[in-house]
């Protein structure tokens, strides 16, 4: 009888169990599609007026109501792309020296830094890159690069510090604790049989981290890079402080530019005019089509890396 | 079973918090004026509200989001009385049911960050400054620059422009002026909140204080911030030419001389604006920052202590304005506005003022 007793408990607590996660994994879904609904929704006044030109457009004249988003998406892909550029090799290297090179004790207090770093709010990078960073930018780094590149298109004009490379190289800081982080556990995951039968086989250090380890993890990297990726597509306030704000689309890395992000957190409280607004939206619903877009092609991705790799 | 009590106790503990959050809410309406709008007059208004409270009891909940915001959430009905560095067009009060008043007299302010150049020391005509803002001037070496200012050792040094970017009414006030002196920036850019900026090396700070540190982080840059802000940042101001052909420095006495000339009388929906204005020592980028209200008063009770507190910071708050650096309204154009309140501002159909 008791035991008959704690099996309907237990059968019950189990149901319940399946219905709060299912219920947490629904709603999850719920509010992606309420939330893409209603960014369509209160965009529409915009999707209407200026339909598809608004992803060409470079005008943004609020006094004309003329709208275009292409100077911040230009921006968002532009600084997310050096962060890319810079963050991915250089985290591959820390993690690779904490794993492999670094000795245990002096790789955890780096560790400890680094997970630190990750946990730093975004508004701290933006107040030590506009109030530290900026100005060293426009010191040393800019008239350095003009040095060494003469006025190439990329580094043409005045280094002012403030612009397109400062807020890449800002966000680049940002991503590289979370990038390092994941590699680094997905190298320190890579079994240490297969390591030292590379050793066995009197392979080099070198060779061995690149043909063993970094083939192992592959997959790990990767994960860790998009997780980068959508912290720096997604970011808005240290990107705010140093990217200048200026809706134009030019060459230089030096000038001051802007991002959908920035845009939306610096004009968002004083959009009066319904298609101002409307139009602003839009941004955010293009913000979300681009994140959607690169989540897919990371999974698909991904899959055809596990194919090619044949491992796990 | 354990779960239930779990679910009970986090249960019992929201239901508390949501209650104490209303009860919170409903005993401190009665003694609050809610305002939203303009962040140009924002510390004046809250010198204004901490001393009136003191002295009366009732708090003045006054959000700084921007003129634009402002008028938002006025005509959204979710705050008494919005406020505007731009004034409304006539039309739009009467489409609208607004009426507006001009509450405080502030100014806008190149500020440079020029090496070697002290304070007030630079001297800019209005064509100038426009072509600067234009990116017709490049240099600050430019001839053009040099022959205003022969004594001046300019550096050579390119010329960033600064400018909100956030939509703003010291921006509207900004271009007005920059409209009203140069029919090129007329026809190019017109005058709003947010206009597009024309010049390909310009930088976009928000809110004053995100300007002002721009402008002291960059070499070469010119940048626009309302008079207190630059006063108590002790930034590099220019000289400007005024209509009468003076070079005026930014002061309490400028601003004041700006003022005097405007002719609230003869401005329906005291629709006004104090660029350029006459005068030999008018400071030429002047501007009054505006208060919105409904004509239709649901509450006459609510409404007469909202005008009460305009009606007690026009009388008593004029020596804390001028300490700040703002110009209060003078004694004739409060009459003026008084007249207005009594005139327009009606609850169930009678008047609300006095």
């Amino acid at each position: 009888m008791k035991i008959f007793q704690e099996e309907s408990t237990q059968n019950r607590s189990d149901a319940v169990f399946k219905l709060i996660t299912l219920t947490g994994a629904v709603i999850l879904l719920l509010i992606i599609v309420a939330l893409f609904v209603q960014l369509i929704k209160s965009s529409g006044l915009s999707l209407k007026t200026f339909g598809w030109s608004f992803l060409w457009s470079n005008v943004w004249d609020p006094i004309r109501q003329q709208f275009g988003a292409a100077s911040s998406i230009y921006g968002t892909l532009v600084s997310t792309a050096i962060a890319m550029m810079l963050a991915v090799p250089l985290s591959i290297f820390i993690a690779m020296f904490l794993v492999e090179l670094a000795p245990p004790v002096f790789s955890r207090w780096i560790g400890t830094g680094i997970e630190l770093l990750a946990a730093m709010p975004s508004i701290i990078y933006g107040m030590w890159g506009l109030f530290v960073f900026a100005p060293f930018m426009a010191k040393y780094i800019q008239p350095f690069l003009k040095n060494i590149f003469g006025n190439s298109v990329l580094f043409q004009g005045p280094p002012i510090g403030i612009g397109m490379l400062t807020a890449g190289i800002i966000l680049t800081f940002m991503i590289l604790p979370f990038i390092t982080a994941v590699t680094r556990d997905v190298f320190a995951m890579v079994p240490a049989v297969v390591k030292e039968s590379a050793y066995g086989l009197g392979a080099t250090t070198w060779e061995v981290t690149r043909k063993v380890t970094v083939r192992y993890g592959i997959r790990g990297i990767i994960g860790g890079a998009f997780l980068g990726l959508g912290r720096a597509i997604g970011e808005t306030m240290a990107v705010t402080f140093v990217i200048g704000n200026s809706h134009r689309i030019v060459a230089s890395l030096f000038a001051p530019a802007n991002s959908i992000t920035a845009t939306l957190a610096n004009e968002f409280a004083e959009a009066s005019e319904p298609l101002y607004l409307s139009a602003l939206i839009e941004l955010g619903l293009v913000l979300f089509v681009i994140t959607f877009l690169i989540q897919a092609g990371a999974h698909i991705w991904l899959q055809r890396v596990r194919k090619s790799v044949g491992v796990q | 079973m354990k779960f239930w009590i779990y679910a009970f106790v986090i249960a019992l503990v929201l239901a508390l918090v949501l209650t104490s959050c209303s009860s919170g809410g409903k005993s401190a309406k009665n003694t609050v004026i809610n305002g939203a709008g303009a962040t140009f007059p924002y510390p004046i208004y809250a010198r204004w509200a901490h001393k009136y409270q003191k002295q009366s009891g009732v708090r003045l909940n006054y959000q700084a989001i921007g003129s634009g915001g402002g008028i938002a959430q006025i005509k959204a009905k979710t705050v008494d009385f919005g406020a505007s560095d731009a004034p409304l067009k006539p039309q739009d009060l009467q489409a609208s049911g607004l009426i507006q008043f001009p509450m405080i007299v502030g100014g806008v302010v190149p500020v440079i960050n020029l090496p070697g150049i002290q304070p007030g020391k630079l001297k800019l005509t209005p064509q100038l400054l426009a072509d600067l803002y234009l990116g017709k001037i490049t240099e600050w070496n430019d001839a053009a620059i040099r022959a205003v200012n022969p004594h001046l050792k300019l550096p050579d040094l390119a010329v960033t422009t600064v400018h909100r970017a956030d939509g703003s009414g010291t921006t509207w006030i900004f271009t007005n002026y920059l409209s009203k002196v140069s029919t090129q920036w007329k026809e190019k850019v017109g005058f709003g909140k947010a206009p597009s900026w024309p010049h390909a090396n310009a930088v976009a700070g928000k809110g004053n204080e995100g300007v002002a540190v721009y402008v002291k982080k960059v070499n070469g840059a010119i940048g626009y911030v309302e008079f207190a802000y630059a006063v108590q940042n002790q930034m590099n101001y220019v000289r400007l030419q005024n209509a009468a052909g003076n070079f005026v420095a930014p002061t309490i006495k400028t601003f004041q001389a700006a003022a005097a000339n405007a002719d609230w009388q003869n401005a329906p929906g005291f629709y006004l604006v104090l660029t350029d204005q006459p005068g030999n020592d008018s400071w030429p980028i002047t501007g009054a920052s505006f208060i919105l209200m409904y004509k239709k008063q649901k509450n006459a009770v609510v409404a007469k202590r909202v005008l009460a507190f305009f009606d007690w910071a026009y009388k008593h708050g004029q020596q804390m304005a001028i300490d700040l650096h703002y110009v209060p309204m003078p004694q004739k154009t409060v009459q003026l506005v008084e007249d207005t309140w009594t005139k327009e501002i009606r609850a169930d159909g009678k008047p609300v003022w006095p």
